[in-house]
């Protein structure tokens, strides 16, 4: 979807991711809940926008409160971010890790409907359960009807089955180099911002670790290690989505804002095993549609942001892409193709891998990476965008590719 | 009768005690796994809990609740597959709490002892008492609707005499868990004169299936654990009493020769607190039951007498917690040592700097036992560690070299006088039973 009108995004903040690596992380002390980090990222955005006053509505991406913190009815949880917010327009919005996502693609329709300014939020909190319950939890992003035959761990046991379907048909040894790569590229770019959950990492070599560390399914699952997946975390994200109107409303010049360029969002049939396990067929779908309708080319992004749930889910985004042909994005990846100062970087702040995967905040996490990015705001994860590449993406993904939203930014 | 028709009616004697319930909790568990098995489904496992108190069979049902969810959190893949057939069992969270309930509904918490008339297996983790465990003993085996095998967890009576006074022809092994059951990986096996081969090979399948080392041990009062422990004990508590003048007094000595064999010889636990884990009484009975049955040897403490006179006994509350004994605990570190003399406790801050002092500085290659056990690099630490020791003259320096060279010596006491197979055997007990990071027949210190 092209918007009718100019539709803007500014002054991202991100929580810190909290979770296994944080320093300050012991699973066994009380930690901040979900009210905590509801309150600091919206507080963050409101900020730097001129207060609650110039917001007409907001909106919150959330995957599973219900269970993870017992807490439904989300929207009441605005305007105790602000008064301002009070007796305004909230909702909140579910499509489980793509949650945030949605987040995004209700704020952008709240503005194409006549808002000015759309405050969007995406949260989870989820270390409150042993992760072996977790998995329980994080298992509805896939059809419950399956749950009795899935692992354990149910999400990494479906993104084994598909790395395992691509070792098969291609090669483990290129593969795990790519996947190892890609872990590589995560931990060096999460080492770059304090907010993210790898961040003290400190590991000399992460493609080595992860390359050796042969996956174990007496202990997990077949074909994938820990380091291969995302990490449980605590965290939450907010940026304003605006109109022309809202940003003079906020006093924000439209060269420090993103001009959204496309968005589309794309929903595969949860009930239906994916056709091919090697591909990610609902992401190809909506990041070529969305390229196709916003008239530009792969060569022309600078930098994307993609979802990372787990290494192999990157490399096969490498594919979707385009980047790549089916069965060599691990070689893409392993040839640092993706690295920070590859020719095309992805997830400079560390991605879902490392800077964390607070299920319902992932996707308004990248969209403030990409924010940040084409502004000149990364600080030291900031990567170069050139003239001739001057747009970002962000690819978020609920499910086994099942609830995609793929966003084409450039700057305002 | 194969391995699991006998483990379908088993009782635990003493089910409530600190040893009794981990025994409990890793049979409970083994009996659930079998009953699991599809082949198994129509059979009935009954796990008796004896023990003489009510109050202690309350709490151990949610000692038992509390670690069969842990043991069932860890290995849930492969409760997915023991109820893949269950339609009504989807999510983890299911599973688990099934699971729970499958084992606890094997277990019956009681306290008479009639209830293991019917069992083929008994364990027993009662008081370390030889003429209560004959009795005992005597009782079910007269009493038995069947012909049961008893496993005792003594760490000291030998075996063969339980067996001839209690008149269990060969029926019985001694099958010695370490502290605490669930956690530590050693068993020590030891057969008497008469024991049966079947009985021994039913234990070595049972410690398998419970993926615990075993270790031989001849049947010689104090086995190796505590040939070993019990010998070392009164060496510290020798060496505390001796060097009192070195450094101020008795109370300044005691904390000396613990903080010595804890951070110098790098063990879990300074020699006192060790004897404060086991139970000061405990470790006083232990002594008595080995000491009549050792040749140009007196395995006695007439400070451990004191103490027990005193009313310092030392040991564990049913919470886990540590009593109080040679040492006092806050929050399981000692602040406080007992002053014989005064019959009071007096706290470690008061003089630890000016006995620090005395027994000069650690090797610069030191590091704290949690640091170097679980390393990949043990060996290669200990050796620089006790290289550095050796050219070293402090006063705590001369303390280890002369406490591990007893050490040293116990432990070949134990090969030479057939207890223990080989060294191999002593050093694996220690290490594995109580968590030494090294053998005390070693080369490391001279």
């Amino acid at each position: 979807m092209i918007p009718h009108k100019k539709v803007y995004m500014y002054g991202g903040y991100n929580t810190i991711s909290l979770g296994t690596g944080r320093k300050e992380f012991n699973p066994k002390k009380e930690r901040p809940g979900i009210e905590h980090y509801i309150s600091e990222a919206g507080k963050g955005v409101l900020k730097q926008i001129g207060g609650a006053d110039v917001v007409d509505d907001g909106v919150i991406g959330n995957f599973m409160a219900a269970r993870f913190n017992n807490q439904a009815n989300l929207p009441g949880f605005l305007p105790m971010i602000d008064k301002g917010l009070s007796m305004k327009y909230g909702t909140s919005v579910e499509g489980a890790c793509g949650s945030g996502g949605l987040s995004l693609q209700t704020g952008i329709r709240n503005i194409l409907s006549g808002s000015d300014v759309t405050l969007s939020l995406g949260v989870e909190v989820q270390n409150t359960m042993k992760a072996i319950y977790g998995a329980d939890v994080l298992a509805g992003a896939g059809w419950y009807k399956k749950r009795k035959d899935g692992h354990a761990f149910f999400f990494p046991g479906q993104f084994s089955d598909r790395a395992g379907a691509y070792y098969e048909k291609y090669d483990k040894e290129r593969a795990r180099k790519g996947m190892s790569q890609w872990y590589a590229n995560a931990m060096e770019n999460a080492r770059l911002d304090p907010t993210a959950q790898e961040y003290h990492n400190t590991n000399p070599n992460p493609y080595e670790a992860c390359l050796k560390m042969e996956p174990n399914a007496k202990f997990f699952v077949p074909n994938l290690n820990v380091l291969d997946c995302s990490k449980v975390s605590d965290g939450a994200s907010g940026i304003a989505i605006a109109s022309e109107e809202g940003l003079k409303r906020m006093g924000v010049k439209p060269s420090d804002a993103v001009e959204v360029v496309c968005a589309v969002a794309a929903t595969r049939d949860i009930t239906q095993d994916p056709t091919d396990l090697t591909e990610l067929e609902a992401i190809k779908y909506a990041v070529q549609k969305a390229m196709k309708e916003a008239s530009i080319t792969i060569g022309q992004v600078a930098t994307a942001e993609v979802h990372d749930c787990f290494t192999i889910a990157g490399i096969l985004t490498v594919e979707a892409l385009g980047l790549a042909k089916r069965g060599e994005g691990c070689d893409f990846v392993a040839a640092k193709h993706t690295a920070r100062d590859g020719k095309f970087p992805m997830n400079t702040s560390g991605g879902l891998i490392g800077w964390g995967h607070p299920t319902g905040g992932t996707g308004v996490h990248q969209a403030v990476t990409i924010w940040q990015q084409l502004t000149g705001r990364a600080g030291d994860y900031q990567v170069e965008i050139p003239n001739d590449r001057p747009y970002g993406m962000t690819i978020n993904m609920g499910g086994d590719d099942v609830t995609i939203s793929v966003i084409i930014y450039k700057r305002g | 009768m194969k391995y699991e028709e006998r483990l379908q009616n088993v009782t635990v004697l003493g089910a409530a005690g600190k040893m009794g319930s981990g025994i409990l909790l890793l049979t409970a568990v083994e009996m659930a796994d079998l009953s699991l098995q599809t082949e198994n489904r129509d059979k009935i496992f009954v796990l008796n809990a004896v023990d003489v108190s009510d109050e202690a069979l309350h709490g151990l049902m949610g000692y038992l609740r509390t670690q069969v969810r842990k043991i069932a959190e860890k290995k849930t893949m492969l409760l997915r597959s023991f109820y893949a057939d269950r339609a009504d069992l989807i999510e983890n969270f299911d599973i688990i709490d099934e699971y729970i309930f499958d084992v606890m509904n094997i277990v019956r918490p009681v306290n008479a002892m009639e209830a293991a008339y019917n069992s083929h297996v008994i364990f027993e983790a009662i008081k370390e008492d030889p003429a209560l465990k004959v009795k005992i003993f005597k009782q079910i085996k007269e009493n038995s609707n069947v012909e049961p095998w008893f496993f005792t967890n003594t760490s000291s009576i030998p075996i063969t005499e339980l067996d001839e006074q209690a008149e269990l022809n060969g029926n019985v092994v001694g099958f010695h868990f370490y502290n605490p059951p669930a956690i530590q990986k050693l068993v020590e096996l030891i057969r008497a004169d008469k024991t049966k081969d079947e009985v021994n090979d039913f234990a070595l399948a049972y410690a398998k299936r419970l993926r615990k080392i075993i270790v031989p041990s001849n049947d010689i009062a104090g086995f190796i654990g505590n040939g070993h422990f019990m010998r070392d004990a009164l060496y510290g508590m020798q060496e505390a009493e001796k060097r009192a003048n070195d450094f101020g007094g008795y109370v300044n000595s005691v904390y000396a020769i613990n903080k010595v064999t804890q951070d110098m010889l790098v063990r879990p636990m300074g020699i006192f607190q060790l004897i404060d884990y086991v139970g000061v009484e405990v470790c006083s009975y232990i002594m008595s039951v080995m000491n009549p049955k050792l040749d140009n040897e007196d395995l006695h403490s007439t400070l451990l007498d004191t103490m027990i006179s005193q009313g310092i006994t030392g040991g564990q509350y049913s919470s886990g917690a540590q009593k109080d004994g040679f040492l006092k605990y806050e929050k399981g570190r000692p602040v406080a040592i007992w002053d014989v003399n005064t019959k009071a406790y007096v706290n470690i801050s008061d003089f630890a700097s000016a006995v620090d002092t005395k027994l000069g500085a650690a090797p610069s290659s030191m590091k704290p036992w949690k640091a170097i056990n679980f390393s990949k690099k043990r060996a290669a630490t200990l050796e620089t560690i006790f290289s550095e020791m050796n050219g070293m003259d402090t006063k705590g320096a001369q303390i280890a070299k002369a406490y591990n060279m007893r050490s040293n010596e116990i432990g070949r006491l134990l090969v030479d006088s057939n207890v223990a197979a080989n060294d191999d055997d002593v050093n694996t007990v220690m290490a594995t039973g109580f968590f030494h990071a090294y053998g005390p027949i070693n080369n490391f210190l001279k």
